[in-house]
């Protein structure tokens, strides 16, 4: 069945198909996120309940959307490079991790702006930013034990399972952590937010959202689409195919 | 309670093949160690694999044992994938790397008792004569650390006296070694050769006065 | 010549070593424990002696300090074996390597589990813990370090080989233990309230079972990287 994926165990293949998807994600999201933020953060109407703050969720749910999304990406090419051993899903492991980082430090920093004007504090040990804060530490520790080795195969295949790992534990994380909130009465973030990523969100404020988790899911990609070239270049810079590829581009 | 089927060696003078080594390639880091490395190893024979420092003996050995991924080639123990017949190999094993795995905190006799244990003979007396055999007599009860590093390593070495394996793999087994001692494993060498087993290893002097024959792998330093 | 080598000889055979040789380094056994009660008067020194606060903050500092304290124990699962060359032989062994972790983690379990739950009583005294609670709080404990050693040793086996592996482990493991902490602490203050424990209990029961059964092979898988 998964026949199709073999040629692109090779890095040169999954460097030329990178290139291509390149050329669909890159200014198509660009475009997309520009839309989504305009819209929502200028356009969309403000909320009878929370005025004009609660536009930080067309930054925050998308950033903390795919902070998930990125890590279960990250635990597939893991899987692929401890099972199979395949060298460019190593490399993919180092290029999500730090792009799905930035993602949830972006969702957690968006949390507690979005706390000050609401409930004036910076922070809150809301289940939701609880929970994110935890999955900052598991990217953290994934790059950290990656970058502690010497030797960089065993480094990837040692942050693979590591990541793994992860993965399993974050379903356990986030019911324990919320029902840990639930004994502790402090949702208010989760309870705010949750008010627009429900059906009965208007439409006028659920479409910048859909458009702006689009977006952010073509920009990250693309963020990680070229971590990836980058780090397979890096490696095989000396192979004839690479060789070439550089010569072709300079001239 | 689990038995692991033995490798027959009773069939003397077959040309079975014990084991097998096929286009071994080996990465570290950025460096290639060697490629299309092949040995075949048949009962009776010692193999030496020599080659310079660097060179990736110490990796090739271990690779064999099962301890390193090899990055190309296969390796087959009685005809099986090392990979899929796991505990077979490692029943018919006995690989004795740089490190000694001697624990320090404990003696001589501990350790060998641990040993013995693993090695399906356990010991029900205290093995003087096996003492006596790797010179460690009247040290026994001492401490494997406050013992010199050739003593630590005849009790490592002790466990080729208390082994049935069929295969030895020995990472640099004279290492701190006098004379008689070079000589004793001579001796433990054509035992376990005379008996239909093997032996592989690694050695930085020339293996003098051996009374076996000597095969030769060698491994060149690649740049 | 045929052996019959059972699994039950080869894992009582690393049992018995491993305490042969904890018994021999008697200090790395003790200075947890000292750590441990040294953290638990940390904290009414910091946040002042009133009664009524220590009992209300009393399973979270339990337990908080339980999981700093394990943390400092757990390097001796394997980074001995793995500097004098015996956790290779491990990996050699004719056994399913996980059975010796099993057995590892077992030894582990025993020397350091023990002592905490010896001072359980101890610790609930000093921080004013409710009667009630100190039912739960046992068995929290009983029911959590087993968790610790397993999953603590998946950290070390995958730092074992790192030279400053000490403050990585904690970044590692600290998040997977969060809802360990958290169901533990629950347990012990719903007992201190007079409510039943039962459920976050439970809960812990469920992740104890499961770190059990899984953590074995990832060790596997760990060791075999480190061990490269």
């Amino acid at each position: 069945m998964w026949r199709w994926l073999h040629p692109y165990a090779k890095p040169e293949a999954t460097y030329r198909l990178n290139k291509k998807i390149l050329h669909w994600l890159a200014i198509p999201g660009m475009v997309i996120l520009a839309v989504g933020m305009v819209w929502g953060l200028a356009f969309a109407p403000a909320d009878y309940q929370q005025g004009e703050s609660y536009r930080i969720i067309f930054v925050h749910v998308p950033a903390a959307f795919w902070s998930m999304g990125f890590y279960m990406g990250m635990a597939i090419a893991a899987l692929s490079a401890v099972v199979w051993q395949i060298r460019t899903a190593e490399w993919a492991i180092l290029a999500i991790a730090p792009v799905g980082a930035v993602l949830t430090f972006i969702s957690l920093f968006t949390g507690a702006v979005w706390g000050k004007p609401m409930w004036g504090t910076w922070w809150e040990w809301d289940a939701r930013l609880t929970a994110q804060l935890i999955l900052f530490f598991l990217y953290l520790g994934v790059m950290a034990l990656y970058a502690a080795f010497e030797d960089e195969r065993t480094g990837a295949k040692a942050a693979g399972i590591l990541a793994l790992i992860g993965v399993v534990n974050i379903p356990i994380i986030h019911y324990s952590v919320y029902w840990w909130n639930t004994l502790h009465q402090q949702s208010t973030i989760t309870q705010a937010i949750t008010r627009f990523e429900k059906p009965s969100i208007a439409p006028e404020m659920l479409w910048p959202l859909l458009i702006s988790i689009l977006g952010f899911l073509f920009v990250a990609s693309t963020l990680v689409i070229l971590r990836l070239n980058n780090e397979i270049l890096k490696r095989e810079v000396r192979r004839p195919w690479a060789q070439s590829l550089l010569l072709k581009e300079k001239g | 309670m689990v038995t692991y089927r033995p490798f027959s060696i009773a069939v003397r003078g077959a040309m079975t093949t014990l084991l097998e080594a096929e286009g071994i390639m080996s990465v570290r880091g950025e460096r290639t160690l060697f490629e299309n490395l092949n040995l075949c190893v048949k009962p009776g024979e010692l193999w030496q694999v020599q080659g310079p420092n660097g060179a990736g003996k110490s990796s090739f050995l271990r690779i064999v044992a099962g301890l390193l991924p090899a990055q190309a080639g296969e390796v087959r123990f009685a005809g099986e994938l090392i990979q899929h017949g796991r505990s077979n190999y490692h029943s018919n094993l006995l690989f004795i790397g740089h490190k000694a795995a001697v624990k320090a905190e404990l003696t001589a006799i501990e350790n060998l008792e641990f040993y013995a244990a693993i090695q399906g003979q356990p010991l029900t007396a205290p093995p003087y004569e096996l003492l006596e055999r790797v010179g460690l007599v009247g040290l026994e009860d001492i401490p494997a650390q406050r013992l010199s590093a050739g003593q630590q390593r005849r009790i490592a070495l002790a466990r080729l006296w208390l082994s049935n394996a069929n295969l030895w793999i020995l990472d640099e087994p004279f290492t701190s070694l006098d004379v008689a001692g070079i000589a004793m494993l001579h001796e433990r060498f054509a035992w376990q050769l005379a008996r239909g087993g093997a032996v592989i290893l690694t050695s930085h002097q020339a293996l003098d006065n051996i009374p076996v024959a000597v095969n030769m792998l060698t491994l060149e330093y690649q740049h | 010549m045929a052996t019959r080598l059972s699994i039950r000889t080869q894992v009582l055979a690393i049992i018995r070593r491993d305490f042969r040789v904890a018994m021999r380094q008697r200090s790395d056994l003790v200075n947890p424990i000292l750590f441990l009660l040294v953290v638990v008067t940390l904290f009414p020194l910091g946040i002042g002696p009133e009664p009524a606060t220590l009992a209300r903050i009393a399973p979270g500092v339990i337990w908080v300090s339980a999981l700093l304290s394990a943390l400092l124990g757990l390097e001796r699962l394997f980074r001995d074996d793995f500097s004098d060359g015996a956790l290779e032989q491990m990996l050699l062994m004719p056994m399913a390597v996980e059975w010796a972790v099993i057995a590892k983690i077992v030894v582990h379990w025993l020397l350091t589990a023990v002592p905490l739950l010896i001072l359980a009583p101890l610790l609930a005294l000093l921080l004013n813990l409710p009667g009630e609670a100190w039912g739960a709080l046992w068995l929290s404990l009983l029911l959590g370090t087993p968790v610790l050693s397993s999953i603590g040793a998946i950290g070390v086996a995958l730092t074992v080989s790192l030279n400053k592996g000490g403050a990585l482990l904690s970044l590692l493991l600290l998040p997977l233990l969060i809802p360990l902490l958290i169901f533990a602490t629950a347990a012990v203050e719903t007992a201190a309230t007079g409510l039943s424990p039962a459920g976050p209990l439970a809960l812990m029961a469920a992740i104890t079972v499961l770190a059990l059964v899984l953590s074995p092979y990832a060790v596997h898988a760990a060791l075999r990287v480190s061990v490269n």
